[in-house]
This record gives structure tokens, sequence and C-alpha cells, in this order.
């Protein structure tokens, strides 16, 4: 398609009950679909000769703690062939199972275990879904937002133990974290906002 | 008895200087072929993400110099853009040039590394010696610019942070036209020669799909011959105005990788020159005092410009509701950001799309048949630096 617009509208046209709502928003398109349906909707849009997003660009997940469904799963697309970006979230609960994509994109494999070492999103069908990017053994998800920013352990050499070993954190001094709600007039967007 | 074979593993890294960093590579190997290879990776693993959801956004900039730390700019730029996209500020055009000219200067720095660590790799010492005496100049230019070598902290949103000081576009210059030369010399090194091309052509060849379906980007995608250039598909700051042309590589083999970024690298000159001979005069970044801190003059002048200088530095600017993804084409590839504010003065969250962390994921593909002496020759070309890799 030639324009997002198209694209949009022939998105909602196609799979009108999988789309609960798309936008246009900085030059790339917004959908948000139910769980279910990611592998139907993702299939879809890199097959079909009018959207051809063939490439992956990134999986990632937002945590809002206070949200009934947790998390929000994020998927990057990039259409080489129209020159378009597309950005499909789907919104899942602590419990919920993700279906993996690395049947249809290979390269989804590290970013699914990315997403579930850092959050502990778990992928059904994902041939290995293995920590990645933290340590062996490491126990907690460390991108949700209850998870501290220190961390609980830490790691240093032990001169009696002759290795490595951990311990839980010890801070010389808290970290410091300040509230910034002041009665700054702040720029004008803000004021249009806060009118809301 | 029947006689058993066994494959043997074999632990590369994570301390190993072909591994360009602190990858650990598990191989399994059927005598000298690779028949598995499994990275693992997350050894510079900082938690970068992490912290920059607890930074304000002026505070977040440099966690950018320190992931891929060949080439910083590059990544600044990416969140630079990020912010002035959901605050739509404009940017002066100066601005834009300078910046775009110090990416190009991270991308001949990027590449000078890649190129010679790859030819240091398959047993050629000489072009490392040659090429870091230029990386050295290069970053001299960074150093005159932002004061630091590598972890530049130069871009802002809505600018840079100063201006060139006197005499820096002179030397700039100059550098251009001596560069070219260096470029011809590190050629007559390795191009044409027999043990560079043995250990290069046909190895690690990637086919125009695969290179799509990996989520390639960058020279790992245009070497297997698919034209795709952010600075030229979807052009940001003034590289719409710039005249360059993107290298196209054939066969997709270490060896066509290797062509495209030596390309590059004229292309990256000439880009520079160009900069140099458009870039207006005028200011070097957005005037809006809600986001960009005020001169030192006005400072000592104006109430107002006090109180702007005094919370931006401690409150921050605050970013309008919204979530972006906005890539540009980094040395190494497509690196984007994206990013979601919730209004405050610090991102909710911040994604950073490292081109070098798919590059890796292909090793198993890329590598399987080879042979073991392969490994150091693929994973030179691949372009890894484990800064962006593991966040």
């Amino acid at each position: 398609m030639d324009s997002l617009s198209d694209l949009e509208k022939k998105i909602n046209s196609e799979l009108t009950t999988k789309i609960n709502e798309s936008k246009i928003l900085h030059n790339q398109l917004y959908l948000s679909i139910d769980n279910e349906d990611l592998l139907d909707v993702i299939l879809f849009l890199k097959t079909n000769k009018d959207t051809k997003f063939k490439q992956l660009i990134d999986i990632t997940a937002v945590d809002y703690p206070e949200k009934l469904r947790r998390f929000k799963m994020v998927y990057l697309f990039l259409s080489h062939q129209f020159n378009q970006r597309i950005i499909i979230s789907s919104l899942i609960n602590e419990k919920e199972v993700v279906p993996s994509l690395t049947k249809i994109f290979p390269s989804a494999n590290w970013m699914e275990r990315e997403v579930f070492d850092m959050y502990g999103v778990k992928f059904k069908d994902h041939p290995d879904l293995r920590r990645i990017l933290t340590d062996y053994g490491f126990e907690g998800y460390p991108l949700r937002k209850d998870f501290p920013l220190t961390g609980h352990n830490e790691v240093r050499y032990s001169e009696d133990e002759k290795k490595v070993i951990y311990e839980p954190v010890k801070l010389e001094q808290n970290y410091r974290n300040f509230d910034y709600e002041s009665p700054w007039e702040g720029t004008k967007y803000i004021k249009e906002q806060t009118k809301k | 008895m029947p006689k058993q074979t066994k494959t043997l593993n074999l632990n590369f890294g994570p301390q190993h200087p072909a591994a360009h960093g602190v990858l650990r590579l598990i191989l399994e190997l059927d005598g000298e072929v690779v028949e598995k290879a499994d990275p693992h990776i997350g050894l510079l693993h900082r938690g970068t993400e992490k912290l920059i959801e607890n930074k304000t956004y002026m505070q977040a900039v440099p966690y950018f110099d320190r992931l891929d730390y060949v080439a910083p700019m590059n990544q600044e730029h990416a969140f630079a853009l990020a912010i002035e996209k959901i605050l739509k500020i404009e940017v002066p055009v100066r601005a834009q040039f300078i910046r775009v000219m110090f990416c190009e200067i991270g991308r001949i720095l990027s590449h000078i590394l890649n190129i010679t660590t790859h030819a240091l790799d398959v047993g050629a010492l000489t072009p490392s010696l040659w090429g870091f005496e230029e990386r050295e100049t290069l970053m001299t230019f960074y150093e005159r610019v932002s004061g630091s070598r590598l972890h530049a902290n130069y871009f802002r949103a809505g600018g840079v942070h100063q201006d060139l000081p006197r005499g820096l576009d002179n030397d700039i210059a100059k550098f251009c036209e001596s560069f070219p030369k260096i470029i011809n010399d590190l050629e007559t090194l390795l191009t044409d020669n027999r043990i560079f091309k043995q250990r290069n052509v046909d190895i690690g060849i990637v086919t125009k799909e695969d290179a799509l379906d990996y989520s390639f980007s960058g020279v790992m995608i245009r070497g297997s011959g698919v034209a795709w250039d952010l600075r030229k598909s979807q052009p940001y700051d003034c590289y719409k105005q710039l005249n360059f042309k993107i290298p196209i590589g054939k066969n997709g083999d270490c060896y066509d990788r290797y062509l495209c970024r030596i390309e590059e690298m004229k292309e990256s000159v000439s880009i520079i020159k160009q900069c140099l001979s458009m870039m207006p005069k005028g200011i070097i970044k957005s005037e809006d005092g809600k986001v960009s801190p005020p001169s030192k003059k006005e400072i000592k002048e104006s109430m107002e410009a006090l109180i702007h200088h005094f919370k931006l530095f401690t409150e921050g600017y605050r970013v309008d509701k919204g979530e972006i993804y906005t890539a540009v084409e980094a040395p190494k590839g497509e690196f984007g950001v994206y990013l979601i504010s919730d209004g405050s003065n610090k991102p909710y969250k911040c994604k950073i799309r490292a081109p070098g962390f798919s590059h890796l994921q292909a090793m198993d593909y890329l590598i399987k048949g080879h042979m073991l002496a392969d490994v150091p020759a693929v994973l030179g070309s691949l372009d890894v630096v484990f800064g962006e890799i593991d966040r």
C-alpha cells in the first residue's frame, strides 16, 4: 500500500474482527489486537501482497503494574517494499502465555528470550526459552516496575573463600528519588494536558 | 566393535581477542567443522534500559554513548530524534549539519575499527596500525567538540550542546583531503590480498530472504544485495539535502561486507565535505527555553533564564505523553529507540533496538558447516560490539 491511511483501511477491512484499535501517529501505524489473534494478524501482514511486513524489527513489553492486564506486548515491523512501519500491541495479564513468532520469523527467538528474561512473560512453542542477558542463576525480572533499580544481589571477590561470591546489596547511601511534582508552570503542552 | 564418533564442545571466549569483547560462544565441533554455535551474551549487561527509566531525559543521553562505544554519537542521535518528534521541536539547520557530520565521523570510526580488527582476526596486522592512527585523529575531533574522546554526550533534544570550536571545520576539511589516501592504502593491503580473500570470499553467505528473516540491517543486509539504507529511505535531519550513494554487495559473503564498508567510508568522507560546505551560520540548539538551557550570558542578565537553567538541570524537561519508534542508520545497522513517555520528566519505557543483537543471533545459521577457523572471520564481518548487544 502506498500510503499509511490506505494501509490502515486495508488492514481494517481484511481483519475487521481482529483489530481492536488503529491509529496513525508520527508516520507509523499503531494497531492493538488480542493476544489470541497475534499469529493470524502477523502472518497476514507478512504474506499479503499489499502489506509485506517482511522484517521483524523488535519485540518488547511494557509493564503497567497497576493495571489488570499488566503487560503490553509490543511488536515492531518494517516493510522494505512499501517503506512503512507498523507497531502492534496486545495486552496480557501476568499469567497469560504468548504465542511464539519463531516459526514465522527466526529472529524472534532471542527477542522473545529477552522479553522472558526481563519481564517473565512466557512464550508458547518457543524452542529454547532460556534467560539471555542476565547472569547465570539470576532470579527476578529486572525490567518490571516493582524490581528495585539496585537489584537484590551484588558480587565481589572474597579473599577468604578465594572465589567470587554473591551477597545481598548493601548501599552506603539510599538511591535518591526526588519528587518532581512542582508548581512550575511548565511548557504550553503540559498546560493543555492538565486542562484535559 | 563399531567405531564411535563424538562431537567436541569448545568454549570460545569470554576472554578471547577474536571474540570482540565478552562473547562466550559454545561451539559443537565435529573434527574441525562447526555443527552448532550457541552464543551466550549478557556478560556486559548493565541494565541500561532500567537506568534510563530512572533518569531524566537529559541524564539519559550519556547511556547511549556507552552502547556502541565505537560510534557513540549515532546512538545519541536516535534518542534525540525520538524526543524531538514527540515534543515537535524544530532543530536549527546548523545543528542538523553538525549532527550529521559527526554521525558520519562515527561511521568512519566504526568502520575503521571493524575492517582493521577483522583483518587482524584473519592474520593481517598492519591495517590496524594504520587505521588506528586515523581513529585517533577522529577522536580528537570528538574531544574538541564535546570534551571527551569517546563518551561524547554531545547531542541534545533540539540540537547539540555547543557550537564547533574555532578552527575545527578547517581541520576536519584537511582530514577529508588526507583520509581517502589512507583508505586506498588499506585497500592495497587487503582488497586483492590472496590470504584475505581466501579467508573471506564465500564465507558466511547470507541470502536476501534470510537477511530479512533474521532482521538484518545496515551492511549485513546491503552486503546481500538489498538496497536499504535509512538515510535514503527514511531520511532524518538534513540527509535529504545531501548527495551520496549506497554501496550494495552481490554475494552476501564476508568479503562483500568488507567491500561495502570500504565504499561507505568513502561516501562518508564525501558527506562530511558536503556538510562543511553547506553548513550555515546560526544557532546550534532550539531556542525553546523549556527544553534547551540558556547561555551563560543570559543567566547573568535575566531572572527567567536563571530559573530555566535551574529547573532544567534539576527537574529536567517534561515530555508529552506518547509513544514513538525512531530509527537511525548507525554504522552497524538500524539502531532504534522505542520510547514511551507518560508526561513526566523521565521516560516510562525506553527500549533500545541494537542491530548487533539480531546479527549475533544468526551466528548459528551463519557458521553451521564452516570450519573452526572461519568463526573469527564471520564474527569479524558481523561487526559486533557488546556494549549495544548486552545493553
